[in-house]
């Protein structure tokens, strides 16, 4: 055992500490505050200062490099990536699909900010409760669009195809749907979370930035895509 | 040896196990990414929908092992069984 003990001694620069990969709770008027809100909202701010400054002088023409050639952009391919997943026709799906990719990049690119210790900033997308909300809303849209198109009684014969016998696996998989959507993205985000807060405190320089490159800038652009994706593929097929 | 050791030396063994499911998520993304390169080499032209598609399958077929992840993690840092 003197051997193990040694190893750990030698291996960790300090203790490790469960309590640093999980988020700070500060209170407010006697109400817990995780340091998620509190990072989800400084998301918020950026989307919005960024949504104000790049259509504060519209221009028919805009600069090259400007703020509204780059906005224009991504609405852009935000409007190609739904019109290649969903089909024609879907275009009053793009706020929304824009709007969580947009989010969750952001949210998922957030854990690579210096200076955590400073600001607070913990990956929003690490705690349950911001990706259940997100599979909450996929949820919700999913299910009033498929009533929408195929009216209410034929949204609920959905259920009974192609046996009727199946209904209470189709209630399941129904179910079944945000549970895996929210797991998915919380149980990448908080590993890569957890993975790099390790080797953090095995190993101070280089290793942990090439790890980083992998666990937050990888994982996290590819886990925004998924989850849209998926989004969108739930919300096309209810539909159709 | 007391009951909070055992507690603790057996979540630790369960972490472990639990990260078998691994084997499943990495079967599933490299059979994935097999036929993804299959297909590229047939229909060069389609790439860029093939990769798309590809990584949407890879994601899917990694669920399994990220539950497994989420239950190895609980019982190493958030054990419901310590009390």
């Amino acid at each position: 055992m003197g051997f193990i003990n040694n190893l750990i001694d030698k291996m960790f620069l300090e203790d490790v500490n469960p309590e640093a990969f999980a988020p700070k709770v500060y209170e407010v008027a006697g109400l817990p505050i995780k340091s998620t809100v509190i990072t989800t909202w400084v998301i918020m701010a950026i989307l919005a200062i960024f949504a104000w400054l790049s259509t504060r002088n519209l221009k028919e023409k805009p600069k090259a490099l400007s703020l509204q050639n780059f906005a224009e952009f991504i609405v852009d391919s935000i409007q190609g990536l739904v019109d290649s997943a969903m089909g024609s026709g879907k275009q009053k799906y793009v706020p929304y699909i824009g709007t969580l990719i947009l989010f969750l990049a952001f949210a998922n690119l957030i854990g690579i900010v210096p200076g955590r210790d400073l600001f607070n900033l913990y990956t929003p997308t690490a705690d349950l409760n911001t990706t259940f909300a997100l599979a909450l809303i996929t949820f919700i849209a999913v299910h009033v669009s498929g009533i929408r198109a195929k009216g209410i009684g034929g949204y609920i014969k959905d259920y009974f195809e192609p046996m009727p016998f199946l209904v209470p696996l189709n209630i399941i998989g129904a179910i079944a749907d945000p549970v895996s959507l929210s797991f998915r993205l919380f149980g990448n985000m908080l590993g890569g979370v957890v993975i790099m807060g390790l080797l953090y405190s095995v190993v101070g320089i280089l290793i942990p930035g090439i790890a980083s490159l992998y666990f937050d800038v990888f994982a996290g652009v590819l886990q925004a895509f998924i989850f849209t994706m998926l989004t969108m593929t739930y919300i096309a097929t209810e539909v159709d | 040896m007391d009951g909070l050791s055992l507690i603790k030396a057996a979540s630790a063994i369960g972490a472990g196990l639990a990260m078998i499911a691994g084997i499943g998520a990495g079967i599933g993304q490299g059979y994935a990414a097999g036929k993804g390169a299959e297909a590229v080499g047939k229909q060069p032209e389609a790439q860029g929908d093939i990769v798309r598609t590809m990584l949407l399958g890879a994601a899917v077929a990694e669920t399994t092992g990220i539950y497994g992840l989420v239950i190895a993690l609980i019982l190493l840092f958030a054990n419901p069984l310590f009390g």
